[in-house]
């Protein structure tokens, strides 16, 4: 039985590079000496802070609480004692800070108390706030909270569930070694977040350069006995794991930009996703590690399963780093990004640490004028006319840029890929965006007495807020004191109550110390990603949304969309 | 570098130009088989009035002389222009007429790019403006050997009339024209005994057809290397057919069949290698369509109904001042908006 698959516009063929790194099998990473882990590490709001300097975590320990209506829990990724929580560098390119909880390791890795659910029986919302506070994000790249993904969409039921195995970025394997050692555990993820949307089928689409996971996911779908689910092989070619364009081949069905990829009964998400959806609810084990490909410039690459939070370097020493090494990106060489240090550390969104060098990755030739040569339309996936869009956002022609859909692009690299004059096209699609959104930014706080209204309500909401939050915890302390019990569990509590966290030595000149943290960080991210955006199209919103929250959360996306919320 | 792709694919603007230059070879080929070696004369001084002419220019605009230089892009506008004037034009003549191309339709504009004229062509146009009589002296095959071609290149020679004649084109049209007048001895004659004529092949021009058929073969090459795609070619050949096509099936004796506008003048080298020309021409695929359909209608207008010997070089022109529109309303939809 052949399905029939669907072909995308444009795609190019850089070196896979992936054989590499899939000769061994996945690897543990032995526990560092500290893990730092942001706060903030998925699209939305940002989590708040449940513990405090001094504090005892066990492993899997809910330690930043979801905030707002999309925003996902983060834990502790090992026992240990919590010895700050301050800004600290985050695996991003603008080398910005964000608040982060740094853990020294007991040595222990001791699990809390873990609770599991049983799917089946749970009320969906129920089932959406427990994958919340589990923490669980689509780890394709673009960490997009997973619970607010698994609704069927208006129509109540979805037709087809898409999960991306397809990894066509160079040089990551880590979904593919994922599902040739985890297929069965993946694929009970894959059954329970069908029952969620109520999929009539799901395909599970990989890129025909990973037989060997073809063969271990096809074998897991025969052994489970399931219906309705198939791996299908597509052709290799980037950006197939683009989720629009996995969707596409797949279905057919072109997904716009700004659009909800249920209002055409799909939805799609990562393997690896799949796969902690299954931890958090098989053995209720939030997600606090995942894994991590370490390729390039190092002796051996290889794929490790590694804590979040810990430093970059940790786990590339262990590879065996070259010594011309210059840098790390995260991940891979079409998307990834940059790191501003080698001690960053790991986050959901890290893929892959690729490792570079001058040599691996030398510096483009000199830059020439484009000559119209149209090879970059011919590889743009989302048939755009780059060459135009670079015209227009070269000279500050910001309108007519929009005018040929720069909000469509989805930073793929295509078109840098084949240019031959060796523009960096993408570099000026991303400045043209943000000086849009700056703008935009502009524009609204000209009408600024309603901004100064509104922030006063805010402020007030907040400081309310806040007291409320203090009065919580000193009742939890006592409580707890009372109790005497100082174990939490992860998933039981509210998001943003503070009372669930064992927090006996809180005081509150710490709690004011990180208000203050977390508030700078908030300052910061306003200044990177810009709000306002009210008076814009609602498509234009949607992509300001995806990438402002990208850009604030250190979790730039290594492959487009692989879990957007329109996608 | 800072920012991904962190890789790129191995291309460049030389390596596409080189190409370019490679696909004319077939066609050179020819030519210097049918009508000497005075073509390689004139691609050489083609070529070193463009570098020279392009240094220039880089030199007075403060532009990284050895980046552009090396791009190739003069070299191809020189050949372009070397092919496209007669072969026995004075070496100043096709100095100034590269000299034009360069430093004013191409450097003058804003280099490698931008020019919205393509070079040669204006160059071709503005020449034979200034000069019709010399642009208008074409050779027969085999009618003058090297040495002959030199001293006309270089000194002196200048009897021209005597002997070089008209294209076939325009002798055709002009054979057609008399014929057509009770007046001429020629009257009454049809177009097939017109063209028994020396200077007439099978199809073309006696010799002409070959280059034609040499610039063929290097421009499916192109399209094979995905240097050019298949639009321009294919819209150019299929329009410039029809139209000769119509007038011919209705009056045979009166017009020239469709074969013989493919296999003539500068149709083969026009339609792959000079409306190709990504900086002047349409980028979109339906625009490529109707910027080479376009073109094709006004060359073959030209060639039947004007006074110049070939149509391309004007009908480039004027496609060239419609490119921003036809782009700018052929924009294929994007992803998630096609109504499929
Ligand atoms: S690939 Fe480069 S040179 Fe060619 S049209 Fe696009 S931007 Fe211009
Ligand atoms: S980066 Fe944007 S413009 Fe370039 S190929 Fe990808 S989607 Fe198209």
């Amino acid at each position: 039985m052949l399905r029939k698959l669907f072909k995308f516009h444009g795609g190019v063929k850089p070196h896979t590079n992936k054989t590499q790194s899939t000769t061994a099998p996945i690897a543990a990473v032995p526990l560092p000496e500290r893990l730092a882990i942001p706060l903030h590490q998925a699209v939305g709001g940002h989590p708040r802070p449940l513990v405090a300097p001094g504090d005892r975590v066990f492993k899997g320990q809910r330690i930043g609480g979801a905030d707002g209506s999309l925003s996902s829990a983060v834990h502790a990724s090992t026992s240990g004692i919590v010895r700050d929580v301050a800004p600290a560098i985050m695996p991003h390119t603008s080398g910005l800070t964000t608040l982060s909880v740094v853990i020294e390791p007991d040595g222990e890795d001791a699990w809390g108390e873990l609770e599991k659910i049983n799917y089946r029986s749970t009320p969906p919302d129920e089932l959406r706030d427990y994958l919340r506070d589990a923490g669980v994000v689509g780890l394709g790249g673009a960490v997009f909270p997973s619970y607010a993904k698994l609704k069927p969409g208006k129509n109540g039921a979805l037709k087809t569930l898409v999960i991306n195995g397809a990894e066509c970025e160079p040089f990551i394997t880590c979904d593919d070694l994922l599902m040739r050692e985890r297929a069965a555990d993946m694929l009970k993820g894959i059954v329970a977040m069908r029952h969620m949307l109520h999929a009539e089928e799901v395909l599970i689409g990989i890129e025909d350069n990973k037989p060997e996971a073809v063969a271990a996911v096809r074998a897991a779908i025969a052994a489970s006995g399931e219906k309705g689910i198939e791996a299908v092989a597509i052709p290799t070619r980037y950006p197939a794991g683009g989720a629009k364009q996995l969707i596409r081949v797949l279905t057919g069905i072109e997904v716009p930009h700004g659009r909800r990829s249920t209002d055409f009964g799909v939805q799609c998400f990562n393997v690896g996703t799949a796969y902690s959806i299954f931890e958090a609810l098989e053995h209720g084990r939030p997600l606090i590690s995942r894994v991590v490909t370490v390729a390039g410039n190092v002796a051996a690459p290889r794929n490790y399963d590694v804590l979040i939070g810990t430093p970059m370097d940790h786990v590339v020493r262990l590879a065996g780093p070259r010594a011309d090494t210059d840098r790390y990106i995260m991940g891979g060489p079409m998307m990834g990004v940059r790191l501003p240090g080698f001690d960053v550390p790991v986050v959901k969104a890290t893929n892959c640490i690729l490792v570079g060098s001058p040599a691996l990755f030398p510096p483009p030739p000199p830059e020439m004028p484009c000559i119209r040569c149209g090879e970059c339309a011919k590889a743009c996936p989302a048939d755009l006319a780059p060459f135009e869009m670079y015209w227009f956002s070269r000279s500050k022609n910001f309108g007519k840029a929009q005018e040929y859909h720069l909000f469509d692009c989805i930073e793929c690299g295509c078109c840098s890929f084949v240019c031959p004059s060796h523009i960096p096209l993408v570099d000026y699609f991303r400045f043209s965006k943000s000086e849009i959104w700056a703008r935009e930014r502009e524009k609204d706080s000209a009408d600024s007495a309603r901004d100064r209204f509104e922030f006063k309500n805010f402020r007030q909401e907040r400081e309310k807020q806040e007291k409320a939050d203090k009065l919580a915890a000193k009742a939890a302390a006592t409580r707890e004191k009372v109790a005497g019990d100082t174990a939490a569990a992860p998933a039981a509590a509210e998001a943003d109550a503070p009372a669930a966290k064992p927090k006996p030595s809180a005081d509150d000149a710490k709690r004011a110390l990180i208000e203050a943290a977390m508030e700078k960080a908030r300052q910061q991210k306003a200044q990177v990603a810009p709000k306002n955006t009210d008076n814009l199209a609602p498509e234009v919103q949607a992509n300001i949304a995806a990438v402002d929250a990208r850009r604030e959360t250190a979790a730039p996306p290594a492959k487009p969309a692989a879990g957007k919320p329109d996608a | 570098m800072n920012n991904s792709p962190f890789v790129r694919k191995p291309a460049s603007v030389q390596s596409v130009m080189l190409q370019v230059l490679l696909a004319l070879v077939p066609g050179i080929a020819a030519y210097v088989w049918f009508f000497g070696a005075g073509i390689l004369v004139q691609l050489l001084i083609a070529s070193a009035a463009a570098l020279a002419g392009e240094a220039a220019m880089l030199a007075i605009r403060g532009k990284p002389k050895a980046l552009f230089l090396t791009d190739l892009s003069a070299i191809v506008t020189a050949w372009l222009i070397a092919l496209t004037f007669p072969p026995i034009v004075p070496w100043w003549l096709t100095v100034t007429g590269t000299l034009l191309a360069v430093v004013v339709v191409k450097q003058l504009y804003g280099g490698l790019g931008q020019n919205p004229f393509n070079p040669a062509m204006a160059a071709f146009c503005l020449m034979i403006v200034a000069y019709p009589a010399l642009m208008s002296q074409w050779p027969a095959a085999g009618q003058l050997d090297f040495g002959t071609q030199l001293k006309l290149i270089f000194g002196g020679l200048r009897e021209v009339d005597a002997i070089t004649g008209a294209t076939p084109l325009d002798a055709l049209r002009t054979a057609l024209r008399s014929a057509a007048s009770p007046d001429s001895q020629l009257h009454g004659l049809r177009t097939g005994q017109l063209m028994d004529g020396p200077a007439f092949g099978l199809l073309g021009g006696k010799g002409s057809e070959w280059i034609a058929l040499g610039y063929l073969v290097g421009g499916l090459w192109l399209i094979q290397r995905r240097i050019i795609t298949w639009h321009i070619p294919a819209a150019f050949c299929a329009a410039l057919f029809v139209c000769a096509g119509l007038l011919w099936g209705m009056r045979p004796d009166g017009f020239a069949s469709p074969l013989f506008h493919l296999a003539s003048g500068g149709a083969m080298l026009g339609a792959f290698f000079i409306l190709t020309d990504p900086v002047s021409g349409a980028t979109t695929p339906r625009g490529k369509l109707l910027f080479a359909a376009g073109a094709a209608i006004l060359t073959y207008v030209i060639r039947v109904f004007g006074a110049y010997p070939d149509g391309i070089a004007f009908a480039t022109l004027l496609m060239n001042i419609l490119v921003p529109l036809i782009d700018m309303n052929t924009q294929a939809p994007v992803f998630g908006h096609k109504k499929d």
